[in-house]
This record gives structure tokens, sequence and C-alpha cells, in this order.
């Protein structure tokens, strides 16, 4: 170890200065910390997806950061786990810091949440995806099965070949909820416009039917939808994530003949160069959950809970393609109030 | 019995130039990795692969990299902000995973109870032990010339036999723990039993039949998951029935710390794996079927009773991994698909970082253990992405398996590197 290679370090170090322009004007003295006084600080916890899973993470941490941009004085931050065995180092870590509300995503956090969150009765924490019962927790869950009811009645009224399919990315609560709504949206068309139309890929009854397993692998969403297609389906529902994105890719090659109806987040908006093949999109809004769930704390509420429902725009039916007929969409409008007045019931065991 | 062609077959490359002329690939990793390395190449490489870290870590901050466009108005700033950044972030590691002084003040001034202070502590040891189970697994295979890339299939199976004796026994406090941690251990040794009879029975590749057997460990978990009878009744998502508080790995400093039991089983298990290889005769013949099997063979051993032997051992030692996970770190003490995670392929870090020694393991294990509790700090604190401890644990290995470089840039005597740099970088396909 001499010390020809400190120097050589520096050297490097300052070569990078270099490539960077480093000649540039520096700005005024600043003093440091000005505004964060008094900040909010709102603190969320991943889950092993990252927060760049393009999925709840993400709609999470965009939550997140709406909060920061309306709130007074609101600060954010988050770390990401790795694996599940940090849960619960990460919660216990941010609960030792100065955060005014701790956000978990998703329900697989629920067991290492209620553990720190009854190890701090002071601190404030809120959940995504789950119910933690506990008087410093704000539970945040979404009835998607209203939403995806209305998305099986608009595929039943688009079908021309009588056959429409949805499948999952696996046998699990949040992704199922959707799988049942559609599949009584179906037959709440059959029934109400004397129809016949088949459902593929899920079972309510039984609480079977095709998964991909996987959130990811679209080759696999893509040969279960030619699978689908083979029997005939031409409206399909994936609820699948970024497997998904086969069922969007044999859409687009299908020359308008296959339509999707997307998941979680406005596809023309995840997915713009598939935009043309999505009938509509069952939105899941949970960043305006969050951001909400932000501001309140912030505001010093304490506890609770929010069920995401079609009545308070928690979950929606994004903009239809325009080739959806004026009559079907008034159709899906009236049954929209009709859920929410209660004259529908949608069924699903796996409802919050 | 044809095992010894697998181990020779990468023989035909290019003489590596140092060893006895027919010395394989394989075995000059396995060599290199037991052998060679000193533990000053050791040192100087997590010292390195700090460095390397220190500068991915201002190459990361934008308001480092911000200051650098005035550099040379007031180069003061930018340096400034580089040792914060650096400085800030391996002290939130530190922080995170061995003390934090703050916490120590509080403490003593009576404002904070002391459990606070040995978090950090309890922590590193929580997340040791299973890496050191784990580690002691690749290791023990490794000393007999066997490559266990099992070792995260051979902990899904052992966590997965803990759980069902956990749940589905009903025994007093104590002995169901140990019956719990004996089922671990049985279903560990059975996935490592597989490769091992088919390496000797067919000369079937280790490599090749670990890794498949992880992704069936996988998908057998998945699928058991969400059988009625194992499936958490009142949920709806991928977990399993949770297994009796008897079961539990008992912590050791109050119910705040999570600091339990599994440790000192951890140093019992690197103790016993020591003693197997330096004083039993099975060991020896680890060793020698290890170094040689030709000899080994001449010598009347048999190598393939060997390689099941070492296959199952390896395999209960990181079943028992997996169930030290099950029964003192998850916190819904259930099976979920994601059990293990991936620290099955953490302790094949950790095995050639500790030079596969059995105390040499406890010692990485006890490093790695030490980043993974710092980096929620280092996150939190300091704003560095999780991912920069994946990378240091990389560089360390990758330093490590190139001490040649390592001596290079310390500028150390260039005793027996050269021989090492050339074997080690000729990759796994022995």
């Amino acid at each position: 170890m001499r010390r020809v290679r400190g120097i050589g370090i520096t050297a490097a170090v300052m070569a990078c200065g270099l490539v960077l322009a480093g000649c540039g004007d520096p700005p005024a003295e600043e003093e440091e910390g000005g505004s964060s006084e008094e900040a909010f600080q709102a603190c969320m916890v991943t889950d092993t997806g990252g927060v760049d899973d393009r999925s709840f993470n993400a709609s999470s941490w965009a939550g997140m950061q709406a909060a920061a941009e309306e709130g007074d004085n609101i600060e954010v931050d988050y770390v990401a786990s790795e694996n599940e065995q940090d849960y619960e180092p990460n919660l216990s870590e941010y609960a030792e810091q100065e955060c005014g509300l701790i956000v978990a995503v998703g329900g697989l956090m629920a067991d290492a949440l209620t553990v720190v969150a009854e190890q701090n009765p002071d601190q404030q924490f809120a959940i995504v995806d789950a119910l933690v019962d506990l008087p410093n927790v704000y539970s945040m869950q979404f009835n998607t099965a209203q939403s995806s009811f209305l998305a099986g009645y608009l595929a039943a009224g688009m079908s021309q070949t009588g056959v429409v399919a949805t499948y999952g990315g696996m046998n699990i609560p949040p992704v199922t909820i959707f799988m049942d709504g559609f599949v009584q949206g179906v037959e709440h068309y059959n029934q109400t416009q004397n129809a016949s139309v088949r459902v593929l890929g899920w079972d309510v009854a039984s609480q079977n039917g095709t998964f991909a397993e996987s959130f990811t692998d679209a080759t696999q969403g893509q040969a279960i939808t030619e699978t689908f297609v083979g029997q005939g389906a031409d409206v399909i529902f994936p609820v699948a994530g970024g497997a998904g994105i086969g069922t969007a890719t044999v859409a687009q090659e299908s020359n308008g003949s296959l339509s999707v109806i997307w998941v979680d987040i406005d596809g023309c908006v995840s997915l713009a160069d598939y935009c043309d093949v999505f009938l509509t999109s069952v939105v899941k809004n949970i960043s305006d959950a969050v951001r909400d769930a932000v501001l309140a704390a912030a505001e010093g509420e304490e506890g609770g809970s929010y069920i995401g429902t079609l009545e308070n725009n928690g979950t929606f039916l994004a903009n239809y393609r325009s080739d959806v007929p004026q009559e079907l969409q008034d159709q899906i409008a009236q049954l929209q109030e009709q859920i929410i007045a209660g004259e529908i019931e949608i069924t699903s065991p796996s409802q919050p | 019995m044809t095992s010894s062609t697998v181990a020779d077959s990468g023989a035909a490359g290019p003489s590596t130039g140092d060893g006895p002329g027919r010395r394989s690939i394989g075995r000059a990793v396995i060599d290199a990795v037991t052998t060679a390395n000193s533990w000053m190449v050791t040192i100087l490489a997590i010292l390195l692969a700090f460095v390397v870290g220190g500068v991915i870590i201002v190459l990361s901050d934008p308001g480092v990299l911000r200051r650098f466009e005035y550099f040379f108005s007031r180069p003061s700033d930018a340096l400034e902000a580089v040792w914060e950044s650096v400085s800030g972030a391996y002290s939130a590691l530190l922080r995170g995973s061995i003390l934090d002084p703050e916490d120590l003040r509080e403490a003593i001034a009576g404002e904070e109870p002391w459990t606070e202070v040995f978090e950090p502590l309890s922590e590193t040891l929580t997340y040791a032990t299973p890496l050191i189970l784990m580690g002691l697994a690749v290791a023990l295979a490794f000393r007999a010339g066997m490559f266990n890339i099992g070792v995260e299939g051979q902990a899904v199976l052992g966590a997965l036999t803990a759980a069902l004796a956990g749940f589905g026994l009903s025994l007093p406090a104590g002995l169901h723990l140990v019956v719990a941690l004996l089922a671990g251990i049985a279903g560990g040794a059975l996935w490592g039993l597989i490769p091992g009879w088919l390496k000797a029975r067919t000369g079937a590749h280790e490599v090749i039949t670990t890794i498949m057997l992880n992704y069936i460990a996988g998908s057998l978990l998945l699928y058991l998951i969400n059988l009625d009878g194992i499936h958490h009744p009142e949920r709806n998502d991928a977990i399993s029935k949770p297994v009796y508080d008897t079961a539990l790995l008992p912590r050791l400093a109050g119910d705040q710390l999570r600091l339990n039991l599994g440790i000192l089983i951890a140093l019992l298990a690197a103790g016993g794996v020591a003693w197997l290889l330096q004083r039993s005769t099975i060991g020896f013949e680890f060793r020698a079927v290890g170094s040689n099997p030709d000899a080994a063979r001449t010598a009347g051993m048999s190598v393939g009773k060997t390689y099941v032997l070492v296959m199952a051992f390896a395999g209960g030692l990181a079943g028992l991994g997996g169930a030290s996970v099950l029964l003192g770190i998850a916190t819904s003490s259930a099976l979920t698909p994601a059990i293990i995670g991936g620290i099955g392929f953490d302790g094949i870090t950790v095995a050639l970082l500790g030079r596969a020694r059995p105390w040499g393991v406890v010692l990485a294990g006890l490093l790695f253990g030490a980043l993974r509790a710092g980096a929620p700090g280092m996150q939190a604190v300091a704003d560095v992405p999780v991912q920069m401890v994946t990378i240091l644990q990389a560089l360390i290995v990758m330093f490590i398996a190139a001490p040649a470089f390592v001596k290079e840039v310390f500028r150390l005597r260039q005793s027996r590197a050269g021989a090492l740099g050339q074997t080690l970088a000729k990759g796994w396909n022995g």
C-alpha cells in the first residue's frame, strides 16, 4: 500500500469532474436547511417489487410524491425491501426516525406491520391492500370487483364471438377479486340482454382458473392468450401485470379481431404503444388513496380505514376506446349507479 | 462409477502451468478458494470493494455530481460533498449494524431503553444466522470437491419440512423445537442427497442437478402452500398456517430484539463442521476425495459414497438454515413463496469469502449479516439504494476471486498471485 494509489484515486475523481465539464460557475453561497425545519415526513416501505415495478409500489410512490407537491411542507422518502425478511427491520428503522407517517405497500407486509405498529403505539402507519385493525394504522383496500363487473359487462357487450376470457398472475385475492367481478359482469349481461356469452379462465364457485404464475413473464401471457383465441375468445382481461403485455402483443397482431381490457393503471398511459387494443382499463386508484392518506396524516388524523369503490373513485373504468357504442356506455353508466346504490350485489371472497 | 470423469473433464483446456499436470479447472478453483488465498488478500479485497462502492455511491448521488460542474471554481464544495456522501452512507451502515453512538448516549442518559443500543448487533447476528448455515453447506461440499449451488432449494425444503413439523405436530415446548429443527435438517439432507446420489451413480454434474432442484423446490413450495391443510384457512394469499409457538426459536434478549437461539446453533454447526473436517474419519475422506478423487479411490475409499454423504451433510446444514429462517426470523412464522428469498445464493458468496473454512464462513456470514442489517439505515438516512449492499457483496467476492488484481492494486509481493489469478479466471466449468 503506497501513497501512489491515493493520488491515483484523486486523479480519477478529478478526471470525473473534467468529464462533467467542471468549469461552470458555482452558485451563491447559501445556508442549508431553510425549509425543512418543521416538515412532515412521510416514509414508505416498498415490498420486494421495488419502487419501479410499474404496479402498486410505483403507484403508491406516485401518491407520496403527489402529496409532497400538494401538501404544505411535506417531505417523502422510501426504502425498498429486497427480501420478505427485510419488512420488519425496514419498518422499525423508520419508526426510530422522525416519520410522521409510515406507509407499508402490499398485503404481504401486514404481519410485519402489525408487529412494528404494536411496538410503536405512538407512531402512525398506513398500509396498502390489507386490513390491519390497530388504532394507529390506516388501512387502504380496494373493491375492484365493482369496476371489474363493469369491465365484464363491457366485454360481453363487445364480443362478436360470444366468448371472452380472463386470467391472473397468481391465485391470490388481490388478483382474483378482479376475476370474480369480471365473470359476474358477463353473467349480468347474459341475464339482462338475454345473451349467452361464455367466460374462459375463471370459475367463481370453485375459485379456480388460468394463471400465468408470473407478473412479469409476457411469453407466458402470450401462450395463454393464444390458447384462449383458439377457443374463440375475442376480448381478454389479463390480471397479471407485465405478463399481460403478452396479451396486448397478440391483440396488436390480430388486426383488431382481439381486444384487451387492461388492469391496475390506465393502459393508454402506461403502455401507450398498445393503446388501440385496449377497450378500457380497470383502474385501481392507489396513488390518490396514498396521497390523501399522507395529507390527512399531515393534518393530524389517526388510524381508520379506506375502501376504494366506484363511489369514491377508488376504482373506476378509464376512457373507452372510440368504437364502444354509446348505448353500451350508457348501460354501463347506469350499472355503475346501481352498484353504488347497492341494487346490484357482487360477491367475491376476496372483497374487503 | 464414472464420478471422476466429471471432475477431470476440464483438464482438456490449456494447462494452468502451475499445479501438477492433470489438475482440472474445477479442482483448481476449489484449491484456490480453499487453500491459496491469504487473509491479507481477503481483507484488502473487502477494503477495495468499499472504495469502489464509495465511487459508485458518489456517481449515483446527483447532489454531488452537481457540485462537480463547477469543480475548478470551488473544488472544496465537490470534495466536501464527496466526503459527506460516502461517509454518510458508510456511517449509516455502521450505525445500523454495530452501534449507534446517539442511542448509546441516550441510553446512558436514561432517555431510551438499552435494547435500542443492542438492536444493530442483534440485527447483524439475526441476518448472519442463515447466512452462516447456508455458507457452511456450500463450504463443506467445496472441501469434498463439489459445487453445491442447490443451497437455496435445500433451504426451501428445510423450511418446508420444519413448517410441517411446526404446525402439524403438537408437542411440548423445547421438544417441539428440536423436532422441527431435525425435520428441517432431514428435508434439506434429502434434497442434497439426490444430486449426490446422481453424481455417484451416473456422473451427472452437481452444478446442473442442484440448480434444477432449486426450481423444483420453489415450485413444490408454491404448490404445497396452497393445499388444504397447509394453507392458512383464514387467509386468501399464498401463506401457510403459522407454526406453533412451542416450535419457535426462543429469543435471547427480550421480545423487542430479533436475536434468537439460531445464532448459537449456527456457531455450533460451524464447530461441528470444523470437527468433522479436521478430526473425523469421514471428514478425512471428504478432504481426500476433494483434493484428489483418483488417489482417494486408489487408497480404497468409496468416492461415490463420499459424494452422497457430503451432499446429504451439506443439504442438512442448508435445511437447518431454512428452518432457522422460518422458526427465528420470518415475521408470520409461516411459509410464504419467497421465504428463503435468495439467502441460499448469498450463502455461496459467504462460503467463497470464508475460503470454505468453517470459521471463515462464520466471519464472512457476520460481515454479510452486518451489511444486510445496515442496509435499512443506509437507505433511510443516507438515501443510498438497497442494491448498494448487493453490489458491495459482489465486489468483495469478485476481488477475492481475482487476488492477482488485488495484489497489483496494493503492490503486494507477487508470490503466488499469478497462479491464483489464472486459475480463478477460468470459471466454473470443471
